[in-house]
């Protein structure tokens, strides 16, 4: 059939010369360019063991933080659950009692926590919205694969930053 | 009848209207805000300074403006008064000062209000204010009162309006609390330790434009953008019964008074309704309330009502499914 364009170039199929016939050089050329990637550097990396280097901004796993005293900054006030796009954040609050001062900062505190981790999409408008900057995203985690799909449901246990207990005064 | 101009708009009143009220005839942006004056309660306003408003002429026989700004809530109209509220920096200007010096002692502890997210101060605020505060000194702080089971008292969060002072007067058989000391150390109490108790005591939790006083049974339950507000009734012996139920899910988390576009009670609820009566089949419900687009309230993902079907006469066909058998 004619072309519309008649811009399609008509190929004409040539003799192969001697050389060509003969294979040997073409095969030694693609040898040659095997033989050369053995010594150029490798494009995937041992992860586990060894991680990429991420980007100043890169957004993983949340992270609930404690005040200096060790208290918890979080007060269940629902900002992050209302900015979440993705509807991963729920939470239910409680009445800090009396003792507890050094565990809550504020009298009302998150009874419960919980990030559905298949659920967020790590854009990090919770970190945004948080007034009392309690959650943050790291730049170092991310959510390991699992074989249950509960275990993406990330609580308090996985989420509130670990007191150190290390730490001397 | 007097003939008054308000933001250029001009309107017809009848004699002894105030300002505020021939404002809100008007409607819209000219209304003046208003954190004390609450309509039906007689002899409130004049109190925040809110709702300040430029006279640029006093009447038809007397052209001269007022010195000064006027309170809107309290000023009574004349024939040929021009007002202007919205269209005067001077107006703005005083009502900017006026948010932060009522923002001076209170503890913005917004995160764990009950009140955030139908707050009027807060509205106010982010409406007439300025983001940064200039205020260094310790904000005041008071000695807890406890008011019973079902009235929390947050005296930090007060602003003084004297609201819940009118309704305990005018709504319920007798008052127990009141604003005790002066400048400085006035607060809400009730002197001698008392617990506010009668039929229509709950009401001053709706009358409270801040989270000064709040709801026991609601307290920390959930915040108020994650409920929705549905419109219901009950036979109550002794109110109307009309509410506003706040539901998450089939559960009554918290139920209020319906209230009109200006935060006022339309009618005022009986203690057993708020208190007792907390589960969906005590309640005949009507529909959902309306939520301005604007309230942060909208956000919480309206469905369409299925409980109550007639109301809505004209469903989408792709709703129906959802939509549970008559019988």
């Amino acid at each position: 059939m004619e072309s519309l364009s008649n811009r399609s170039k008509k190929l004409e199929k040539k003799e192969m010369t001697w050389a060509e016939k003969a294979y040997l050089p073409a095969i030694a050329q693609g040898l040659g360019i095997t033989l050369k990637h053995f010594f150029r550097k490798k494009a995937t990396i041992q992860y586990p063991e060894q991680t990429r280097e991420r980007s100043s901004v890169w957004r993983g796993l949340h992270v609930l933080k404690r005040d200096e005293n060790g208290a918890e900054r979080c007060t269940a006030c629902g900002l992050c659950a209302v900015a979440c796009p993705a509807e991963a954040i729920t939470m239910t609050a409680g009445e800090r009692v009396k003792g507890e001062e050094h565990l809550y900062r504020e009298e009302k505190y998150a009874v419960t926590y919980e990030v559905n981790m298949l659920r967020c999409i790590f854009c990090g408008l919770c970190e945004e919205a948080c007034p009392k900057a309690a959650i943050f995203l790291q730049d170092d985690k991310l959510a390991p694969a699992r074989y249950e799909r509960d275990e993406f449901i990330y609580g308090k246990d996985r989420l509130v930053e670990p007191l150190k207990t290390t730490e001397t005064k | 009848m007097a003939k008054v101009t308000i933001d250029g708009i001009e309107i017809e009143v009848e004699d002894g209207t105030t300002i505020l009220q021939a404002a809100r005839k008007i409607g819209g942006k000219v209304v003046p805000p208003a954190m004390c004056y609450y309509g039906p309660l007689k002899g409130s306003g004049g109190k925040c300074r809110v709702c300040l408003v430029k006279v640029t002429q006093g009447s038809a026989k007397d052209t001269r403006p007022m010195p000064k700004l006027v309170a809107s809530c309290i000023t009574q109209v004349q024939d040929g008064m021009v007002v202007e509220n919205t269209t005067n920096e001077e107006v703005l200007n005083a009502r900017k000062g006026i948010v932060e010096m009522l923002l001076i002692n209170h503890p913005l502890d917004c995160p764990i209000c009950d009140q955030a997210g139908e707050c009027k101060l807060q509205d106010l605020s982010y409406e007439h204010g300025v983001s940064s505060i200039r205020y260094e000194e310790e904000r005041r702080t008071f000695n807890k009162v406890d008011l019973g089971p079902y009235i929390q008292l947050h005296m930090t969060r007060c602003i003084l309006c004297y609201r819940c002072v009118h309704v305990a007067d005018q709504i319920t058989p007798e008052r127990v609390h009141g604003v005790l000391g002066r400048g400085d150390a006035a607060e809400i109490g009730t002197y001698i330790e008392n617990v506010i108790d009668n039929e229509f005591s709950g009401n001053v939790i709706d009358v409270c434009p801040v989270g000064a006083l709040t709801d026991k049974t609601w307290r920390f339950k959930n915040r108020v953008w994650f409920t929705k507000p549905l419109d219901a009734h009950r036979d109550c012996p002794t109110c109307s019964g009309k509410v506003t139920l706040w539901t998450r899910g089939d559960s009554v988390l918290r139920v209020t008074a319906r209230k009109d576009q200006y935060n006022e009670s339309l009618e005022f609820i009986c203690n057993t309704c708020r208190f007792d009566k907390k589960e969906t089949k005590d309640w005949t419900i009507e529909g959902p309330t309306h939520i301005d687009n604007g309230s942060v309230i909208s956000a919480n993902h309206y469905e369409l009502p299925v409980i109550n079907v007639p109301i809505v006469p004209n469903l989408p066909k792709s709703t129906t499914k959802i939509l549970p058998e008559q019988s």
